[in-house]
Parts: C-alpha cells; structure tokens; sequence
C-alpha cells in the first residue's frame, strides 16, 4: 500500500500547486475539471461498483444547479442554503429514478434511465416561469469571498477531497462490496439474503448525492443554468468521462475530466472538429484499453509486479 | 518508487508543464486590436453563423484589416448554439485570449448568457443579431449595444399593420419557436394587430429543432385563418415552410414571415416553396437602390451567394465599429470613450442606402420594407421589397417611457389587446 499513499500524495500536491503554475483562465478551466470529476466519479459508483450503467446524472446534476439558481436569484435565498437545497433534491430525483429503474439491468437500465433524464429535461425546458425555459436563470451567485479564481479552485478542491474520500471508503465498506456482490451475480446475492433491491437504491441514492454536489458547485462556477446543463448530451459526457479514465477504478473520473475538458476547451482552438478527435479518442480507448486509462495502468503495473 | 512510476509521474508533470505552455504572451499597449468573435457555427443555426463570418471578414478583407492606425485580428469561437458554450468560449475570448471586445453571436439565449457576463466584467459587447428586446429597453446594460442590428419586436410591427390595413386579414394564428426571440416577434405583431382590431386566433410555440411540423399544421388547417405568421429561424425555417408546402397549405392560407424564415440563408436552399411569402424587415437583399445592389454584388463576388440577414447585419457592424474606432484614433482601451463613440456614429456608408444611427436607448432607427419572396431572372429567390414604413424604431409609435411600463413579451403576455 506504500505505493498507493505515494501516488495519493504526490497526486493532491500537483492539484494544490496548478493555481500556482496556471493563469487565472486556465485555474478556472482546473476548476471545472475537478467539478466534473465528481460527476464521472458518481456515474462510476454505479456504472463501474454496481455493474448498472446510468445516461441519467447528468440530469441530476443540472437538477441540483437549477435548484441553486432559482433559490438564489428568483426566490433571493443564500447560496449557501441554495446548495443544501440542491443536494437534498438531487437525492430526491435519484430516489425516484431509483425506485423506477433499479429493478431492470443493462440496456434496459440504460434506457429507462435516459428516458428519466429526458423527462427532466423536458420540464426544463417548457416550464419557462420556473426555469426560464431556453433562456434558463442567470446571476451572481458566487459568493464574493469566491470570486478570485484560485480562491475558487481551492474551495472546490477541498470539497473535491472529502466527497472523493467519502467516495472511496464508501466503494470500500462492507456495503460498497454487497454491490460489487451485486454486479457479479446479482441472483446470488439474492439467495444469500441481500435486499438487492433496496441495496441498489441505497447506492442509486448516494450516487446522485455525489452527482448533486458536482451540480452545486456548477452553479457556483458558471452563474448560469439552461436546459443544456440537464440534457443527455451532459450525462453522456459524464458516462464518457467515466469509460475514459476506466469504469470501476473511481479516480478514473479525475483522468477522464481531464482529458475530456481538455479536448473541448484546447483542442477546439486550433480545430472545429475537436469532437472527432474526441470520438476518435474514445474508439481507440475501447480498443487498446477498454478499461480505461487508470484500468490500464493499475494493470500494467500489476504486470509489472509479476 | 521504481522506474515505472518515476517515468509515469515525470510524464505527469511534463504534460503538465505543455498545459502551462499555452499561456499567451499579453499584448503591451498598441499592439493589433484583437475582436472576439462568437458565432454558432455548429447546432441548428449553424447556416446562419457561418455567414456572420462571411459579412464581418468581408468588411475586414475589403480595408486591409486596419482601423484607427492599428492592425485588427479576428478571434472566431464557436458557440455551439448553446448558452453554457457561449458563456464558456466568452470567458475563454476575454480571460485567454484577452479581445478588447465581443461581438456577436445568433440566438438570444446565447446572447442574453453573454450579456450578464459582459454586465459583470464591463467588456463591450455588441450584437448585430442578437434581438431579445430588453438588452435595449428595461435591462439595457451600458456596455452592450445593438450595433447594426435590431430588437425582435421592431420588425414584424409594420407587418401587422400592412396585414390588418393592406391584406385585409382579420384572424390570425401565430407560430413560433419557443424561445424570446419567438415570443418577443408574435408579440410584437400581436399587439399592433389587435390594437387595429384584428384577433389572434390562436399562437402556437415549437421548441428548437422541430423536426415534423405536422400536428400544429392539422391544427392550422382545422382553424381555417386569413393568414399565418410563421417565426422560425435555421433549419426550423426550412422545414416549416417545406411541409407547410408539402401538407397543402400553400396558396390555401396565406402565409407571412418574420424576416428569419424568408431570410436567404433558408430560402436559397428551397424552390418554388418560399415563393409569396410576405415578411418585413430593415434589409431586403432584392431592393435596387445602388448601395444595397453594390454590397449584394460585391458579397455575391467573394462567397457566390445572396447575402442574408446575418452576413449583412456583421458587414454594417464592422463597419460601424471602424468608423467609431477611426473617430477615437484606434484608442479602445478606453472603454468609455469607445462606447461614446459608438454610439455617436450616423452611419451614411450602410448597404441600406440611408443613414443609421442608434436611439437613447441602444438600439437602431431603420426604414423597415414589406418584402416578398419572388424568383429572378436566374431562377433564385430573393426578397423585394413591395412597401416601405419610414423611421421605425423599437418602440413603433408608442412613447418609450410608457412602452416599457408594460411588462416584457413572454409566453404568457402578449401584448394582445382585449376587445
């Protein structure tokens, strides 16, 4: 295990010190990755550790932003209470989903899931007096004390820690387990005396109380929400940034936000076709490591050992 | 550690120090003025903003890139057809690239996304396209100005009233995408309309990226108007008046436009279809008067198409912008003397043929024509313009303090007088 504390740290020092190295513009860029970094994280509880892969965080996510928008622009409300309020319903709406989707697996799964997203986004869309329909909710809701870039960065760093923490020793206890019980052989588990479904649910739950944190803080970084934030495409990205760092390995997530924001704020200066560079991307990934960069190199190293 | 790992994080570190390369040295006092372009060049507007940077670069091409005694440099970024994209690439032009100021991009919730971050880090913005009617009324924000351009509500007005005293119609249904631009355009149109007595039978709202226009055109049918007014842009726009085409209703119920949908960035990929579509707007690329015959030729020259709304409007803001830029001798750093400057400009070298300039409140006076889609001699279709409204500001004739008493056009007010 010394190696893993190693790698840990060296891993937390490199974030701390980005602010230092970077311009503001790119300490923000920092910023969002670390952002949907808990996003990929959440989707790979229960893609990766639950063995059920979901197209409908992205969806909880944006629930989570808008209900921080509207508590502070519309209704008036602190951010602060706004981003309780966010998380609170984010576990509600994955409760819902839950309960409606955890009984079906794998494509089944797939798409009950992106039909709940959709129906999300739906709402968002047409009901214009709550949320602003296609012009969504827009205003300062960053608290001054935040509004310095690398002030920011710092703050969503360390929430970033503890929720990734809380992450890993949740992936880790005996309840993280049952669901890799769960993922292996889900009918063994039943014979063995497992509630699988209320275990499913309970993990569906904390998934999307890590998805609705990422939303939190989204709001907090961009000042703005429309229907975009809640769309398939924003759940397919956090799927995608899961798949690309290696579904199962959690911190696959932080690899795979990475790149993907790279791609789309980088890549896209010198190409409007960065998006087939990132399907190009994604394709060789599959091929060549199809379990994900992080899959890749734990086993490479595992290899290594031998 | 061991070898891997010393190699693997030293490639960490070294991706990391490439990352850090891509800072860009800031420019020191008179260098070249840098303008940010935002434009949607990949979504369902994506016709239209590619040609935003066929007028703009146009402009540029034809004066060598200079203005004020400095050279000018284009930053074009693309918004996706998306508010957060607008926003990200915004931040991306201002704290990056670092542009002196924006300009641009199509849809409104782009363009009220922009806004809010132009209000909150004071760099100017102007949108020669961008028609959410408040940007220039109840929320004007001072370092936003509607170069060039319009507010959604100013144009379909003229139309109403050509439809109720011209065309004689008396019912009416609207259809429109479901967005402000759409609700401030059948706004605009509705309240003149019933002011003159006319009924709005019935107002239907398509959200973005329509594909099948069907069940609205059965209820369409079944409701039997004098007339349609159909507010669709892009690929919406297309459609609309393909299928309207294609379900009967052509020459059954006379269809009017907004400016959007007959614009030729849709109608020149349509035939006989966009024929007789009666739509009313500042720019009709078929009117003969010889400034607009010189900008269609020259334009027609370089890019071998018709210009439409959106190639116009960002030729005359940049040529707008540069004559404010050679007013203050290239000095945009200082904000406030450019935006004074910009909003001094009369414009008397505009396409348009008769001088421009902006209201007190940031928005354009334009003579508006009544245009119709007719076929030329070489088999394309452009629009002509068939009557002409005089001096229309975005208050038609109502006082301004007044008009903006009245709550802004939205899905639920319409501006429909009760009779």
């Amino acid at each position: 295990m010394q190696s893993r504390t190693l790698w840990t740290a060296l891993v937390v020092a490199l974030l701390a010190a980005l602010p230092l190295l970077l311009t503001g513009y790119q300490t923000s860029l920092a910023t969002l990755t670390l952002i949907y970094a808990l996003l990929a994280m959440s989707i790979d509880i229960l893609a990766g550790y639950a063995g059920r892969t979901p197209l409908c965080h992205g969806a909880i996510f944006g629930v989570a932003t808008y209900v921080v928008m509207y508590f502070v622009t519309t209704a008036g409300g602190s951010p602060w209470v706004g981003m309780l309020l966010g998380i609170l319903v984010a576990i509600g709406v994955s409760l819902v989903f839950a309960a409606l989707a955890v009984r079906t697996t794998g494509v089944y799964f797939l798409l009950l899931t992106l039909a709940l997203g959709m129906v999300v986004w739906g709402i968002c869309q047409r009901w214009t007096s709550v949320t602003g329909g296609e012009n969504g909710l827009r205003g300062a809701v960053r608290p001054a004390w935040l509004l310095d870039p690398m002030h920011f960065y710092y703050f969503v760093l360390a929430v970033g820690l503890v929720a990734t923490l809380v992450m890993w020793r949740f992936v880790n206890s005996p309840f993280g387990l049952t669901l890799r019980g769960i993922r292996e052989s889900e009918s063994r588990m039943k014979s063995l005396g497992y509630h699988t479904t209320r275990h499913l649910i309970a993990g569906f739950m904390f998934s999307g109380l890590m998805a609705g944190v990422s939303g939190v803080l989204y709001a907090l970084f961009n000042s703005f929400v429309s229907p975009s934030t809640v769309a398939l495409a924003q759940s397919v990205k956090g799927l995608l940034m899961a798949i690309i760092g290696g579904v199962g390995t959690l911190f696959g997530g932080v690899v795979g936000a990475a790149v993907i924001i790279a791609l789309e704020n980088i890549v896209s200066s010198y190409t409007e076709r960065w998006s087939m560079v990132l399907g190009l991307l994604f394709v060789l990934t599959m091929i060549f490591a199809p379990e994900g960069i992080v899959g890749k190199l734990r086993s490479l190293r595992r290899g290594a050992k031998k | 550690m061991d070898r891997r790992n010393f190699l693997a994080s030293s490639a960490a570190l070294g991706g990391l120090a490439v990352f850090g390369s891509f800072q860009k040295a800031l420019a020191q006092g008179t260098g070249p003025i840098k303008i940010g372009l935002l434009t949607p060049l990949t979504g369902v507007v994506a016709s239209g903003g590619k040609e935003i940077v066929e007028g703009f670069n146009l402009y540029w091409d034809q004066v060598g890139k200079k203005a004020g005694g400095r050279e000018v440099q284009v930053f074009i970024e693309d918004d996706g057809s998306n508010p957060d994209i607008a926003l990200q690439k915004a931040r991306k032009l201002t704290e990056q690239t670092k542009v002196d100021f924006l300009v641009g991009d199509l849809l409104a919730n782009t363009g009220l996304a922009v806004a809010e971050y132009a209000k909150t880090t004071g760099i100017p913005y102007f949108i020669p396209v961008i028609a959410a009617d408040d940007l220039t009324q109840r929320a004007r924000i001072p370092n936003v100005l509607r170069v060039a351009g319009y507010t959604a509500s100013q144009m379909p007005r003229p139309l109403a009233d050509y439809a109720y005293k011209k065309l004689g119609y008396r019912n009416i249904i609207t259809i429109s995408q479901d967005y402000t631009f759409g609700h401030e355009q059948c706004g605009g149109f509705a309240q003149v309309f019933t002011e003159l007595g006319g009924k709005i039978v019935a107002q239907h709202w398509n959200p973005l990226n329509t594909q099948d226009f069907s069940p609205y055109l059965a209820q369409i049918q079944a409701a039997k108007p004098d007339a349609v007014f159909a507010m669709e842009t892009g690929a919406d726009a297309s459609r609309f008046i393909q299928q309207w085409s294609n379900f009967g209703l052509k020459g059954k119920i006379a269809l009017l436009g907004a400016q959007n949908a007959t614009d030729q960035s849709v109608i020149r990929t349509l035939g006989a279809e966009a024929a007789g579509i009666i739509s009313s707007a500042h720019f009709a690329e078929g009117n003969d008067s010889p400034a607009t015959r010189k900008f269609v030729d020259e334009y027609n020259a370089a890019y071998k198409h018709l210009p439409s709304i959106y190639g116009f409007s960002h030729y005359s803001a940049a040529l707008w912008l540069a004559q404010a830029i050679n007013a203050i001798n290239g000095n945009v750093e200082d904000r406030p003397k450019f935006l004074a400057a910009v909003r001094e400009v009369v414009l008397t070298t505009s396409p348009l043929g008769h001088p421009v300039h902006l209201d007190k409140y940031g928005n354009p006076i334009y003579d508006v024509y009544i245009r119709d889609v007719v076929q030329r001699p070489d088999g394309k279709y452009w629009n002509v313009p068939i009557a002409t409204y005089p001096e229309v500001s975005q208050f038609w004739t109502y006082d301004p303090e007044e008009y903006m008493k009245q709550p802004p056009y939205s899905r639920n007010f319409q501006g429909i007088k009760k009779s």
